[in-house]
């Protein structure tokens, strides 16, 4: 994976993450092409959740390079963060609204802060959003604490789209929902992918999603990536892991 | 700049047709809405309205709302606008924003005047439910208290210690330093003021009447409730906010019995011992005072001191101190229970809690002043 590759939207050169003693990350590679759905899986405690943290800039790595959109971001000012930031939308794994402000208000935060549009335009790409992501309009002026599990997902996820951007970060977006729930949300990340052209960077332990939603499959192991490619790959694999969890007792049945 | 998205007006006939060219995507979203609101204008001045989009470069849910927003204005009864040269990529995020419906409109805010009105009024008869609140509380936790009297075992004292910990012995340095330095406070005050008509020794009486009899336990209680029952509300609040004690509820154990009894115990227990240290730093603050800004030696001041005060004083001081510590556990832990899932009820509860609770604790600071005068203490 070390070959330069110009349509990638984020390129990870020998990350180094550590928690105390703990090496979480080590001399990590990772490309996310334009376009792509790249599902990222691995065991439990890996580290994947940390490796997109690390992307995101929330967590600090002991060496190596990240650039997203092509911009170096230990290198980048803060007016070229903000503008990369601008660029990508967030989904955390719960949810993560603003808990004292209502759906219509938290989807509308990034939009009110960023651009100088109306209220009435606010409010319709509001419903938009919420259209999209197979929400009805009524729930607008809802508080999250009155919202379902899959609801405060889709909220999320509207929430992580409300100013168009380019890549999303999707971690673990169907846990917690129920497998009707999680394939309609994974029918909904590809058609969102579809429309809006999206790059999606999924952390994910759902086979279903797997199957269905992303393009390009890679697996973190021992803080490395230990495989990455199609389904097809991941099967034919003889990594111990990637055939337990490919070809284990729940594989088959998603399978069949 | 370049890319800057454009609505060109082109007359075809009888017909128009309005162009559009550039970035219509969100970063231009000021621009794009001053463009289409001027062209909604156009609605009615031409029996047919094109909108042709082949020249858009990119098209992200605003500009394409904007585009859809634009052909339903420009639609009427006699003539239906079209959208025309839409390229495969973008035609599915036209009709992805074609299922919008209207906005549903936000709750109209009511007349300043009426939510002020609705506030009294609801603060007013929130009074009466504050105060079940409270007495159901303290029920819960006497009962609590008898059970665990029964069945000593399931007492739990680890905890009880942990917390002991927080509000006793983490509370010490603080209290004292507090208290002393009142204490140093009174008596300069008093000098400076007795020295006048030449009784500078009367200020040992009223520093030690004032400091055992009410500003010992009343300025203890006051910084325990600003310090340990806004811990306790937080520490509940978030514990309900992520459903810890309703799962503690349905493993059946009592929150009551788990959570709050430790807590009450500690508070009522730590009270005492932090309003003691508190008027021994007082009266040690105010006597180093005495001594070094009035003059009254040490030997002086003890025994006017022991001529002054009563055990009675002290005992009116101790004996207020568990009361007001009971006070502020139970305004606290019925916060806490009471947050709501919010970020903000949690601050709004944990506020609540301190105002509450030293409000209570001068209330109660009165009653008992009122008992121990007719008991004649």
């Amino acid at each position: 994976m070390a070959e330069q590759d110009i349509d990638a939207i984020i390129r990870v050169r020998d990350v180094t993450v550590q928690f105390g003693t703990t090496r979480v990350l080590d001399g990590l590679d990772l490309d996310v092409k334009r376009g792509e759905i790249l599902g990222f899986v691995g065991p439990s405690g890996a580290g994947k959740s940390v490796l997109t943290r690390t992307i995101i800039g929330l967590v600090p790595k002991v060496s190596g390079r990240i650039e997203v959109f092509g911009v170096d971001l230990d290198a980048a000012s803060s007016s070229q963060r903000r503008a990369v930031e601008r660029r990508w939308g967030i989904l955390f794994q719960q949810g993560a609204l603003f808990s004292s402000l209502t759906v219509r208000q938290n989807i509308q935060f990034p939009a009110r802060e960023y651009l100088r549009v109306s209220q009435r335009l606010l409010d319709e790409i509001m419903v938009a959003k919420l259209v999209m992501v197979g929400l009805k309009p009524e729930v607008a002026d809802r508080y999250p604490s009155e919202l379902s599990g899959g609801m405060i997902k889709r909220v999320a996820l509207a929430r992580a789209l409300a100013l168009d951007p380019e890549l999303v970060f999707l971690d673990e977006p169907t846990s917690g929902l129920d497998p009707i729930g999680a394939g309609d949300f994974d029918e909904l990340v590809r058609t969102l992918q579809r429309t809006l052209g999206l790059t999606v960077f999924m952390v994910t332990h759902d086979l279903d999603s797997l199957y269905t939603a992303c393009d390009r499959i890679a697996v973190l192991g021992n803080g490395k990536i230990i495989a990455a490619g199609s389904i097809a790959d991941m099967k034919a694999s003889q990594h111990p892991w990637l055939q337990q969890y490919f070809n284990g007792k729940r594989a088959r049945a998603v399978v069949a | 700049m370049s890319g800057d998205p454009t609505l060109e007006r082109i007359a075809q006939g009888e017909g128009l047709a309005l162009c559009a060219a550039g970035n219509w995507t969100a970063r231009f979203a000021p621009a794009l809405e001053r463009i289409v609101s001027d062209a909604e204008k156009l609605r009615g001045s031409r029996p047919h309205i094109l909108i042709d989009v082949s020249q858009v470069a990119s098209l992200d849910t605003f500009g394409a709302w904007l585009i859809e927003r634009l052909r339903r204005s420009l639609s009427d009864a006699s003539a239906e606008a079209e959208i025309a040269g839409l390229s495969a990529n973008y035609s599915s995020l036209v009709d992805e924003v074609r299922r919008v419906g209207p906005a549903p409109k936000a709750a109209s805010e009511p007349l300043l005047i009426s939510v002020m009105l609705e506030q009294i009024g609801r603060t007013v008869a929130g009074i009466s439910g504050t105060i079940i609140g409270l007495v159901d509380m303290l029920g819960a936790v006497l009962a609590a208290a008898a059970k665990v009297l029964i069945h000593p075992r399931s007492f739990r004292f680890t905890s009880t210690v942990h917390h002991l910990e927080q509000v006793c012995l983490r509370a010490v340095p603080i209290v004292v330093l507090i208290t002393f330095l009142i204490g140093c406070i009174i008596s300069q005050q008093g000098i400076f003021h007795f020295r006048r008509f030449g009784a500078d020794i009367f200020v040992v009486d009223m520093l030690g009447v004032l400091v055992l009899r009410e500003i010992g336990v009343l300025l203890v209680a006051i910084m325990v409730a600003g310090r340990s029952g806004s811990a306790y509300t937080a520490e509940l609040g978030s514990m309900k906010m992520r459903e810890e004690i309703d799962a503690l509820r349905t493993m059946g154990f009592d929150p009551i019995e788990v959570l709050i009894l430790p807590r009450m115990l500690a508070l009522v227990l730590a009270l005492p011992i932090l309003a003691f240290l508190g008027a021994m730093a007082a009266l040690y603050g105010g006597g180093l005072v005495a001594w070094l800004y009035g003059g009254v030696d040490p030997e002086a001041f003890l025994l006017r001191l022991r001529d002054a005060i009563s055990i009675d004083h002290f005992i009116v001081g101790m004996v207020k101190a568990p009361v007001m510590a009971a006070v502020i556990g139970i305004v606290a832990c019925v916060e806490g229970l009471a947050v709501q899932g919010s970020a903000e009820s949690l601050g709004q509860h944990t506020t609540a809690s301190v105002v509450k609770g030293i409000f209570f604790v001068i209330v109660m600071d009165g009653v008992f002043a009122i008992f121990f005068a007719s008991i004649g203490m």
